[in-house]
């Protein structure tokens, strides 16, 4: 059984097909791109499966189990996490705050524990602070020493992105899905970071679906590419068989001149 | 460091447009403050023996702090500035002067023309007060010559070295403090046998004696001289100090010795500063928990007041023998558990419909809710359970064993209030660095995001409602031991407001500046219904609230003592800035906030 199975999605606004009969599937494991045009509905297909845009119609399950009329936290809890394509951290907490706060459908302390310090709420804070610190560590020494402690607004563009995919990390996924996770990066930062996409599934165990525009990106990270247009797939396959369709090619760069003849 | 290699600029080279405009403001500012009545009424309370009233001082801040503000230059940095000189100083002198020519014009239109139909003030009382019972002219000649005097005194603070400044700094707000705090330096040398010493400086009939504020003025002046900055090289010491056992030696020492000061000084203190404090804590107990609701949580409530009427109604009703409908007489330690349990209903019940609101909806949908709360109090339909407009009367204080605490003994409420407080900064400081209390601040950072990012923001904001209820319910209950009756009037939507501004201009999120901001304006100013330290104020209360929110937005938005991080939030830029400078220069970063 594939980890999510999406059948027949349809997101509608107002007259406009933002989605429709969209089928997807991804096993344990997989890394998939999904890439397209823009206004494609690659975001939108995120904002369904995290439960922030609710479906017109068709079914997601997760793991067996539909996710559909859940809230965004309870779907975060059954083990779907995902970035944003415009960086919506929060800005005024610091970088280790931000990765703790993340843990909290992973954690169960309340008022009561933090009234009268109890055990249990210390080591729990322990264990929030170091799970933090380690997943932090994962990007090397970019947002660890003073970083820290410095506020999420300070951070470079580049390192906002690897925030919030420390941030996502932190809900403890399954499933991982990363909007434009290299855009506004210069080369050496992309490659850097494409590596690490492939050690989030090899060291992690995450299934990855990653939203991207940079073709070499999809061309090194991903297993299996799906194109969308207008809200319909339009090819998937390898990524050199779907780099190679003549109707890819079409969506992206408009119908070849000959047809005019 | 600023650059003054530029010769200063002549003296007729003016920004006459910006003078003309700060003179004309400082005019209006005069004219306005007289005709709302404030000398007039503020007249009555002396600071400065036979020399100066609080009512005057409210006319001759005016031109000081304008000629300050109009020969204020913009120094730009790495740029050649041309150095302060007399062309500064005669700016502030036409500033105080049209100053002082608005007055002028005022009290020839009082002589002459009659508009007390509109204008209250525009009366042969004011006219009085503004000549110095003498002729329109000597009046006219004093007005202009205070203007330009002190719009030159302002002007000329920039020129002073910052030593000097300083100095002036501590003898006027000094003898400002001093002559405010009057009844408590009064009632506290009372308390400690030292009767010739508030004699010494306070005259009989109110006010600094002229002696005394000569001989009070140079010490002041002289001490930045005596301690040389050793005072802030201490602080700086203590706040910075690396070893986190040093950090908290340092605070169990502070806490003890604020902790001796709170419990041994009501013993000195009469009955009057004594029931000030108790109501300085019951509003900070209600700010404090609006501070968990506003400040952590990012929820704007305007109802708050209804959960302070929970608190009061239920322990009416439970220790009360002339609750008209129910009346256990339980004792205020039972009421007590039934006002938890009543405030987290409360909470909820309010809280539930609501709680999926945001921003702007919410604070209005709150507000609502606050009026229908005391509207239910107030009610036909209440009446036979709640007594109605009549309220709840006779209840009794709280026995604890050898002690009661009631109305009567304001010292006993203080004690009571007092240890309330501490519960709710132990609530808040605890719940802050929590898990709870970083769902919160991620709430209030993008509640969407925080949503995916896994918090059920529905429950998170509600246990912040609920939190926040309780311990409003807990000022209510102490309230109405305290008074001994409720009454639905004493929960009007002011308090909400007032609560709301304590807590803005303290600082948000920050429980010092809570306590700070509590302290200046419940204590000083006054509470809804309670008057403060200045009772003269009693009926420009809700003016000065106004002015000071006003200044406070423009200013200093993040408050009196913020957090750090609230400052950080404001002053993004700032902060950026500071950064990518290094920390290398912390002397330059001290400098500037020396100069603030």
């Amino acid at each position: 059984m594939s980890l999510l199975e999406i059948e027949n999605l349809q997101i509608t606004f107002g007259g406009l097909d933002a989605l429709s009969n969209l089928d997807f599937a991804i096993e344990e494991g997989e890394i998939v791109s999904v890439i397209g045009p823009n206004g494609a509905g690659k975001t939108t297909f995120f904002n369904a499966i995290s439960g922030m845009i609710p479906p017109t119609s068709g079914e997601i399950i997760f793991d067996g189990e539909s996710v559909l009329g859940l809230d965004p936290n309870q779907i975060t809890e059954m083990g779907i996490a995902r970035t944003f394509q415009n960086v919506r951290l929060f800005p005024n907490m610091t970088v280790l705050e931000n990765v703790m706060v993340s843990q909290h459908c992973r954690t169960s302390q309340l008022v009561v524990g933090a009234l009268f310090q109890t055990k249990a709420f210390k080591k729990e804070e322990k264990e929030i602070r170091e799970r933090a610190e380690e997943i932090l560590s994962f990007f090397g020494t970019r947002l660890v020493g003073y970083r820290l402690d410095q506020p999420a607004f300070a951070l470079s563009y580049a390192n906002r992105r690897r925030l919030e995919i420390a941030r996502a990390m932190a809900t403890q996924p399954r499933l991982l899905l990363l909007d434009e996770p290299v855009a506004g990066m210069n080369p050496i930062e992309t490659a850097e970071l494409t590596a690490l996409i492939g050690r989030l599934r090899d060291e992690w165990g995450f299934t990855i679906v990653i939203i991207e525009h940079d073709m070499k990106v999809v061309r090194d990270v991903s297993d299996r590419v799906v194109v969308l247009d207008h809200g319909v797939p339009i090819a998937q396959g390898s990524y050199d068989d779907v780099s190679t369709n003549p109707d890819v090619i079409e969506a992206y760069l408009g119908r070849p001149v000959e047809a005019k003849r | 460091m600023m650059s003054t290699s530029l010769p200063s600029r002549k003296l007729f080279d003016q920004d006459w447009k910006r003078v003309s405009f700060w003179g004309s403001i400082c005019a209006l500012s005069q004219v306005f403050i007289c005709l709302v009545g404030l000398p007039a009424e503020l007249n009555r309370r002396i600071l400065i023996e036979s020399t100066l009233s609080l009512g005057y001082l409210f006319i001759i801040w005016v031109p000081l702090v304008f000629g300050y503000v109009v020969s204020k230059m913009v120094e730009l940095e790495g740029v050649e500035n041309p150095k302060p000189g007399a062309a500064e100083l005669l700016s502030g002198a036409i500033t105080g002067l049209l100053g002082g020519l608005g007055l002028v014009v005022l009290m020839l239109g009082i002589d002459n023309f009659d508009l007390r139909d509109p204008l209250l003030n525009w009366n042969p009382k004011l006219l009085r007060l503004l000549t110095f019972e003498n002729s329109i002219g000597f009046g006219s000649m004093i007005w202009l010559l205070v203007g330009v005097g002190l719009g030159v005194f302002g002007a000329s603070l920039h020129q002073m070295t910052t030593r000097i400044r300083k100095m002036v700094a501590y003898a006027i707000f000094g003898l400002f403090t001093l002559a405010v705090l009057e009844d408590v330096i009064d009632d506290l040398s009372e308390g400690l046998r030292l009767e010739w010493l508030s004699d010494m400086i306070y005259a009989k009939r109110g006010g600094i004696t002229v002696t005394s504020t000569i001989v009070i003025a140079v010490v002041l002046a002289a001490l930045p001289l005596l301690t040389r900055g050793k005072v802030k090289e201490a602080v700086s010491r203590y706040r910075s100090s690396d070893n986190p056992a040093e950090q908290q030696r340092n605070s169990i020492v502070l806490f003890a010795l604020v902790a001796v000061v709170f419990l041994v000084l009501p013993w000195f203190l009469g009955g009057i500063i004594n029931e000030l404090l108790a109501n300085v804590g019951l509003f900070l107990l209600l700010a404090l928990g609006l501070n968990i609701v506003v400040g952590l949580a990012g929820l704007l409530d305007l109802g708050y007041v209804a959960f302070f009427a929970v608190g009061g109604y239920t322990t009416a009703v439970f220790t009360s023998p002339n609750s008209p409908w129910f009346s256990p007489e339980t004792h205020f330690g039972i009421s007590l558990l039934v006002v938890v349990v009543m405030a987290t209903l409360a909470g909820l019940l309010i809280g539930a419909p609501v709680i999926r609101m945001r921003g702007d909806y919410l604070a209005i949908v709150t507000l609502g809710f606050g009026e229908i709360i005391r509207l239910l109090f107030l009610s036909d339909w209440l009446k036979p359970y709640l007594g109605g407009s009549q309220g709840i009367t006779n209840i009794p204080g709280i026995d604890l064993g050898p002690w009661e605490v009631r109305g009567a003994d304001p010292r006993s409420v203080f004690y009571m209030v007092l240890a309330f407080c501490v519960l709710a900064i132990y609530v808040s400081w605890r719940l802050q660095g929590s898990r709870i209390g970083r769902a919160w601040m991620a709430i209030r950072e993008d509640e969407s995001v925080a949503e995916v990012m896994g918090i059920n923001t529905v429950n998170s904001k509600l246990m912040a409602f609920v939190v926040g209820a309780v311990l409003a319910s807990f000022s209510g209950a102490v309230l109405a031991a305290k008074v001994g009756s409720v009454f639905p009037k004493s929960f009007e939507i002011l308090v909400s407001i007032i609560i709301l501004v304590v807590v803005i201009v303290g600082g948000m999120g920050s429980i010092t500046g809570v306590m700070v901001g509590s302290l200046v304006l419940i204590g000083i100013l006054g509470g809804p219904r309670q008057p403060g330290l200045l009772q003269e104020f009693q009926n420009y209360k809700l003016l000065i609230y106004g002015a000071l929110l006003v200044f406070m937005m423009l200013k200093r938005p993040e408050g009196l003592v913020p957090t750090a991080r609230r400052t950080r939030e404001l002053h993004q830029e700032e902060y950026l800035q500071d950064a990518w400078l290094g920390d290398d220069d912390s002397e330059q970063q001290e400098e500037a906030g020396e100069r603030l």
